[in-house]
């Protein structure tokens, strides 16, 4: 069949031999709810089942409270900490601890994954004792901290930077190394000296890398300073979730953890923002794979 | 093909050469393998010249001892008047990949190499020139954005671009544009040529596609692999400026013809 036959072919009876083939890709009616609406959805359900578990009694209430009950002690524990009391004061000795302790394991971190990620000592000799002293239980060393620190805010902002260090570490050398062979050659064929190629082409390179140890090391932040007040007393929220749960107060317990997330919440919220701040290439690429 | 055989001993003398590399050989001590045997060569100013070979045939090798990113085991390597003993200024290079860095604006990145070696003071005194520069490779009014935004051909131009920056007495071309479709390839190549054309530039091209070897240089310099050895330097007489629509011209089609039988015999 010639071009022009085909041509006249669809000039004749276009309206009444082409069939419509326009044709929908199926999709479930539950993945088009609206994000917001099936995410409260499914925490109200959750609260739900919850609920009616724990007012059955199939669960005793005193291990399990309520969420009603949880709920009206958020609000307890909200108004003392608008008021300024007690527990304000005990979530400020806290934040201090984890800013503290991260502000540590930043700036430790990464000089230590320069070291490891730019000298071949620090590679080869380096790097093999932070991999023996990562895969130890870091928790374990929480009573060694309260022995050389004493009781007081320094041990917990020990151990929470000693736990977040490590990832950031490991962001910071992977970074080094991310960048390519072209980079690298291009570098060398400018002259670049290795202070140069260091700072405007691997560490700019590697920045993708240091953030995600920042946001694991954000985590590991949180769990050490609280694992430091459990382990150590002291005057912050650790110690008020341990005292109300020596004392069976678990509503209390639960709405602690809480208001406690919000710090972990800011925190990594706050490394998010400068990461996309910082990183604003990294974005850009991803929005347009999208 | 006697025509492109007998042309090899009456090598024109008129331009002075710019580039000459006598006898360069190159041995890996470590895997002793000799990667490269008495290679010459001369880049005559204003000159484009390609290597074409299969993989492994010392291509890349004999690129890297150019630019100054490898020394050679024996031979000599003079650019310019002056033995290469490590990466210089006047050596302008660019590879497969466009290679910007997309936490720089395009503007940025051009002036890079001059930000590297003279700072951030010289470089922005560059600014303008580097205006320029994307103007002739017909980039204008990218200055600000980011690589992330341009294309694949638009970033080989910024390259094209940085590279020139420093105005190089040579251009060293790793396979610029293999990365591309072949439409933008061709294209790409009518360009380069182009920006060579307007620059004066002497330039010198590694490559695997033997029509645009042939459609871009004076000369191509086929190898043969281990050792790597030029075997042939085919000199092109098709005229200036070279046009896409050369490729279909029975010179074009015997000049690839020549040189591929030549490189299938080595292949064997």
């Amino acid at each position: 069949m010639s071009a022009t036959d085909l041509n006249d072919g669809l000039g004749e009876g276009s309206a009444s031999t082409i069939v419509d083939t326009v044709w929908t890709e199926e999709t479930s009616w539950l993945d088009r709810v609206p994000r917001a609406v099936s995410m409260l959805a499914l925490f109200l359900a959750f609260l739900a089942v919850w609920q009616v578990v724990t007012m059955l009694g199939i669960i005793s209430p005193i291990i399990m409270p309520t969420p009603a009950e949880v709920g009206r002690d958020l609000v307890t524990v909200a108004l003392n900490l608008l008021a300024g009391d007690y527990m304000l004061g005990a979530m400020w000795i806290t934040a201090k601890e984890v800013f503290f302790g991260f502000a540590i394991a930043i700036t430790v971190g990464f000089s230590l994954g320069v070291l490891v990620g730019e000298t071949s000592f620090g590679e080869r000799a380096v790097m093999p004792y932070l991999v023996a002293i990562d895969t130890m239980p870091k928790i374990a060393f929480a009573p060694l901290f309260v022995a050389w620190l004493g009781f007081d805010i320094a041990s917990k902002v020990a151990l929470a930077a000693f736990i977040a260090t490590f990832p950031i570490i490991v962001g910071t050398a992977a970074g080094l190394h991310a960048a390519d062979t072209n980079a690298r050659m291009l570098f060398k064929t400018m002259g670049a000296s290795r202070w140069q190629t260091l700072v405007k082409l691997k560490l700019p390179t590697g920045l993708p890398h240091f953030f995600t140890g920042l946001k694991i090391g954000s985590v590991g932040v949180m769990a050490g300073a609280i694992t430091g007040e459990f382990l150590g007393g002291g005057k912050g929220f650790g110690e008020l979730i341990r005292v109300a749960a020596s004392m069976l107060d678990t509503p209390r317990v639960f709405s602690l953890i809480l208001y406690l997330s919000l710090i972990g919440l800011a925190l990594f919220a706050f490394v998010n923002w400068v990461q996309r701040h910082f990183v604003f290439w990294h974005k850009a690429r991803v929005a347009q794979s999208d | 093909m006697n025509t492109a055989a007998a042309a090899l001993t009456k090598l024109p003398s008129h331009r002075d050469v710019v580039y000459e590399l006598r006898s360069v050989s190159k041995t890996f001590a470590l895997r002793r393998i000799q990667a490269l045997d008495k290679v010459d060569l001369r880049l005559e100013r204003g000159s484009f010249s390609s290597v074409i070979g299969s993989s492994g045939c010392g291509k890349s090798t004999l690129l890297k001892i150019m630019a100054g990113l490898q020394s050679p085991s024996s031979g000599s390597v003079v650019l310019a008047g002056t033995p290469v003993m490590g990466t210089r200024r006047d050596i302008g290079m660019m590879f497969q990949h466009a290679t910007l860095f997309p936490w720089r604006t395009t503007l940025e990145n051009i002036v890079l190499p001059i930000e590297i070696r003279d700072g951030k003071h010289a470089a922005r005194a560059k600014h303008e020139d580097a205006r320029r520069l994307l103007e002739l490779v017909g980039l204008k009014g990218f200055e600000n954005v980011y690589p992330n935004e341009l294309s694949g051909g638009m970033a080989q131009r910024a390259a094209i671009c940085r590279m020139l920056i420093t105005e190089p007495e040579v251009l060293l071309l790793d396979e610029p544009f293999s990365a591309l479709d072949e439409l933008s390839r061709d294209f790409m190549n009518m360009e380069l040529q182009r920006i060579c054309m307007a620059r004066e530039a002497t330039a010198f091209l590694v490559t695997h596609s033997i029509p645009e070897a042939v459609i871009l240089s004076d000369t191509v310099y086929v190898m043969r692999p281990r050792p790597g050895r030029v075997v042939e330097e085919v000199p092109i007489d098709l005229p200036r400026p070279r046009t896409l629509d050369m490729i279909t011209t029975p010179r074009f089609g015997a000049l690839v013809e020549h040189i591929r039988s030549r490189l299938d015999k080595e292949a064997l």
